[in-house]
């Protein structure tokens, strides 16, 4: 309680700091007011994305192929920005949401099927989040009977009695706490000269394993809930196109900042679980075990609060993006600012979504992998679609104005969307049929659970 | 009764019985007559798609078309921009319901059929925003007709009559030929407008205020939220933007024109009319936390001296707006604050009664620089609805009103 206070305290000292520091510029004031103003929904979105799933395969990647996949983040760092522009673009020009456009443009049939694919595929993803924070406090010694139901009710509480600002805030502070994971890096103490250097030069292996991890990787990394929630963000925040600089800014940061986190927790299951032989981890909770003789017990911690943080991050998230995108697109109001009597639909569906999500976790035997599996294969196929929408989309002129892809950016986002379209087709093959190779099987299910 | 998407798709035959082409878009014309289908489009693959009068529709029924008239009686399509598009134009878009004061998205559209003399006429009636409609329209083609109705039959209804429909057409040029008034959006709450509002896209936010005489904008814009404001004035021309802000509150004007880019609000002022626009950039000068960020310039002064029945004249004869005169201030003969009179006292007042007995103790005022927080806090104490301002030399320059401090308070929380 104590050092609560003389947290907030030194927070109020520094926010007058901030405000006499811009006091003596209305420029500079005015500058980063209408930053402030604008920033969250992409940091938001890009840091959601490194969700309990997204933990349990960059540990996995880390343990079982050192530094030599590090290469791969630049690429997925361009590939999640240029998605994610387009959406904030979207959302900044036309005021509306993504379902309310798939719905305006192409029909309330392409929209159901849009809209179901995202209940089912959002509960499943949902109920990987619910067991992330069923390991993260397992980890801790808490049963899960305790911490998932309670992080249930937490959730659900943030949500509807919050506005969207309070959320919001709630949010982004729990981006920062991400930077647990750049700490247990450090504790790891890993080579850094040889990070680096696999970070900038690609060693690509062309063996089954090692692409399926690449797979893993981007599959895990852009799901395609997030455009959806991405968009809304900005809608509610009534971003106009003036502000777009900023909003441009921050998808950037966001996408470059995922990637940082990513790139710490690879480098820390490098340094320590590969480096010592010890490649064969299944999940983010034995990654966090086998952390603690090889780096101490503080690294392993540290390893868990961000698991548990991810978790309920994201977890508090998706039921909520998936809540929104329904109601929309099938025109039912919705959103954080209304109240329960105004948007019934919504509230259900949300509090719908906690309660079976963190209710199959609770189910003694549940046969959790499997879901978690569905949750990747559903991902997988919905995306494509998704992704197609929004490259169509993107380019009306009626829609878009002089705000449509320039040539050089199509090219950009068909080529990412079409390489992100056949490594999650690739991941879902595999995961489907696991006797498409005895070891690309068992590959999955460690990687996977 | 009949609804759009039995009849979107539907197969045409002309009088002979040979197939002519599948409907693909009905227009109404709202300059002709405001609900009635008036054309029908008829797509026929490679060839140019024709054009059915409302009077050369024979026999309707879900799925088919009948016309009256042979085949080359139809006329080629020319696009128009005075026709409403029943496809393009409403379904899967968002509408304004009047009645109920919020804004829904179209499912369906119901078209009431009347047959007179082997000729059948199309009148949209209400269109549907509930599950019925929507069930229809995804299992219009897969289920046959009659089973999709039974089915519907026992699904809630929910649905908006046609008249209480407003259209949200952003491009003005558009409105105008689509005849579409905003009489009915002017005639809500600009509470619920603003409501409404902050539901649409930036575009058609802009064409509903395009559509609102300056009075009706003015207590609209101030009703939105605070970045709403901010966008929706930057995007007017700047002798629309200053006529607006002329009809508001000045301080809610100033907080306004404040939060515009300099460069915009130097625009919006210099268009102002000269009174307006120097009480707006009096009431800029202080800072938004303080009571003079708070306050408006436009008050009621009166002498101490007054009786009751010249101060009501005095509000007669001046046509003052009922939001001004919470409070009446009254000054002395060196134009000092000497006391507030609350509406209520001077409500009971007899006629020859001095303004000075009204007065309510103990008497209140700030200085246009003290902190909101202690202006809540006296609000809060002697239970206020109005507290007068003054400058160094105890000038009344401003008052505040309680729903100043509610709207502040609430920006807090």
């Amino acid at each position: 309680m104590n050092a609560w206070a003389t947290l907030t305290e030194s927070v109020e000292a520094w926010k007058k700091r901030g405000a006499n520091l811009n006091r003596r510029s209305a420029f500079w004031r005015r500058r980063i007011a209408l930053f402030v103003a604008v920033v969250g929904p992409g940091l938001i979105t890009s840091n959601v994305d490194n969700d309990a799933g997204g933990i349990s395969t960059y540990s996995q990647a880390g343990a079982q192929f050192g530094y030599t996949l590090l290469w791969s983040l630049i690429p997925m760092t361009i590939a999640l920005y240029v998605s994610e522009e387009m959406c904030a673009r979207m959302g900044v020009v036309t005021g509306k949401g993504l379902s309310d456009l798939i719905r305006e443009e192409f029909g309330f049939r392409s929209t159901f099927f849009v809209m179901v694919a995202a209940l089912f595929v959002d509960l499943f993803n949902t109920v990987a989040e619910f067991s992330g924070v069923a390991e993260a406090s397992e980890i801790m010694h808490v049963s899960r009977y305790v911490s998932v139901p309670l992080a249930a009710i937490a959730v659900w509480l943030l949500v509807v009695y919050g506005s969207y600002r309070i959320v919001e805030k709630i949010f982004l502070v729990a981006c920062g706490f991400y930077l647990s994971y750049v700490l247990s890096a450090f504790l790891a103490k890993p080579d850094w000269l040889l990070a680096a250097h696999s970070l900038v030069l690609p060693s690509v292996h062309f063996n089954a394993p090692y692409l399926l991890m690449v797979t893993g990787l981007v599959g895990t990394t852009i799901a395609p809930w997030q455009f959806f929630y991405l968009q809304a963000g900005f809608v509610e925040k009534r971003v106009g196109p003036r502000q777009y600089k900023h909003a441009r800014m921050d998808v950037l940061v966001g996408s470059i900042s995922c990637m940082i986190i990513v790139f710490f927790i690879i480098v820390c299951c490098a340094a320590t679980l590969n480096v010592h032989g010890l490649t064969n981890i299944s999940s983010a909770k034995e990654a966090a075990q086998a952390l603690v003789p090889l780096a101490g017990k503080w690294a392993g911690g540290l390893f868990a609060f961000g698991l548990l943080n991810a978790s309920l991050f994201a977890a508090s998230i998706l039921p909520l993006s998936t809540a929104h995108v329904i109601c929309e697109g099938l025109g039912f109001e919705a959103g954080l600012d209304r109240k329960f009597k105004e948007a019934p639909a919504f509230y259900s569906l949300y509090t719908a979504l906690i309660v079976v999500g963190a209710g199959i976790v609770l189910i003694p035997k549940a046969p959790l992998w499997k879901i978690l599996i569905y949750s990747q294969v559903g991902n997988g196929i919905w995306l494509p679609i998704v992704l197609i929408f929004i490259l169509i989309l993107i380019n009306r002129r009626d829609l878009m104005g002089v705000h449509i892809n320039s040539w050089g950016f199509n090219v950009v986002a068909w080529t990412a969307s079409i390489i992100m379209i056949i490594l999650t087709l690739v991941l879902i093959y595999t995961s489907i049929v696991p006797q498409a190779g005895a070891e690309a099987g068992a590959f999955i299910h460690r990687h996977l659970f | 009764m009949l609804h759009a998407t039995e009849l979107l798709g539907a197969e045409t035959y002309d009088s002979h019985g040979n197939f002519v082409g599948r409907i693909k878009e009905m227009f109404v014309e709202p300059g002709d007559q405001p609900n009635r289908v008036s054309k029908f489009l008829l797509s026929r693959g490679q060839y140019r798609p024709l054009i059915a009068r409302y009077d050369q529709i024979g026999i309707i029924s879900p799925g088919r078309v009948a016309l009256t008239t042979d085949e080359s009686a139809l006329e080629l399509y020319q696009p128009n921009e005075s026709y409403l598009s029943i496809r393009k134009d409403l379904l899967d878009q968002q509408i304004i319901d009047t009645n109920g004061r919020k804004v829904v998205r179209v499912n369906d559209i119901d078209l009431a059929d009347n047959r007179t003399n082997g000729n059948t006429e199309l009148r949209i009636t209400q269109v549907d925003i509930g599950v019925a409609g929507a069930v229809r329209r995804l299992l219009q083609g897969i289920v046959p007709p009659m089973a999709i109705r039974r089915i519907q039959a026992k699904l809630p209804p929910r649905k908006i009559q046609w008249e209480f429909v407003n259209l949200v057409e952003p491009d003005p040029l558009r409105r105008v030929k689509l005849r579409l008034s905003s009489e009915k959006l002017a005639a809500l709450h600009p509470a619920d407008l603003a409501d409404i509002m902050e539901q649409l896209s930036p575009d058609e936010r802009q064409g509903i205020i395009a559509s609102l005489d300056e009075q009706t904008a003015a207590e609209t814009i101030a009703e939105l939220d605070k970045r709403l404001q901010t966008q929706v004035v930057e995007n007017l021309e700047p002798g629309r933007a200053a006529d607006i802000m002329e009809e508001m509150n000045p301080d809610e004007a100033a907080d306004l024109i404040a939060s515009l880019e300099p460069a915009k609000s130097k625009e919006v002022l210099d268009e102002m009319e000269h009174r307006e626009a120097s009480e707006v950039q009096e009431l800029m000068r202080f800072h938004e936390n303080t009571a003079g960020g708070m306050m408006t310039t436009e008050m009621v002064v009166v002498g101490e001296e007054a009786t009751r029945g010249e101060v009501v004249d005095y509000i007669r004869f001046h046509e003052i707006g009922v939001d001004q005169i919470d409070n009446v201030i009254l000054i002395n003969r060196d134009a000092m604050l000497a006391g507030t009179v609350p509406l209520g006292k001077l409500l009971l007042a007899d006629t020859d009664q001095l303004m000075s007995e009204l007065t309510s103790e103990p008497l209140l005022s700030v200085t246009p620089d003290t902190k909101d927080k202690e202006v809540f806090e006296l609000f809060d104490k002697y239970n206020l609805r109005s507290l007068a301002v003054v400058n160094e030399h105890k000038h009344p320059v401003g008052a505040i009103t309680v729903d100043d401090v509610v709207s502040r308070m609430r920006a807090k929380i």
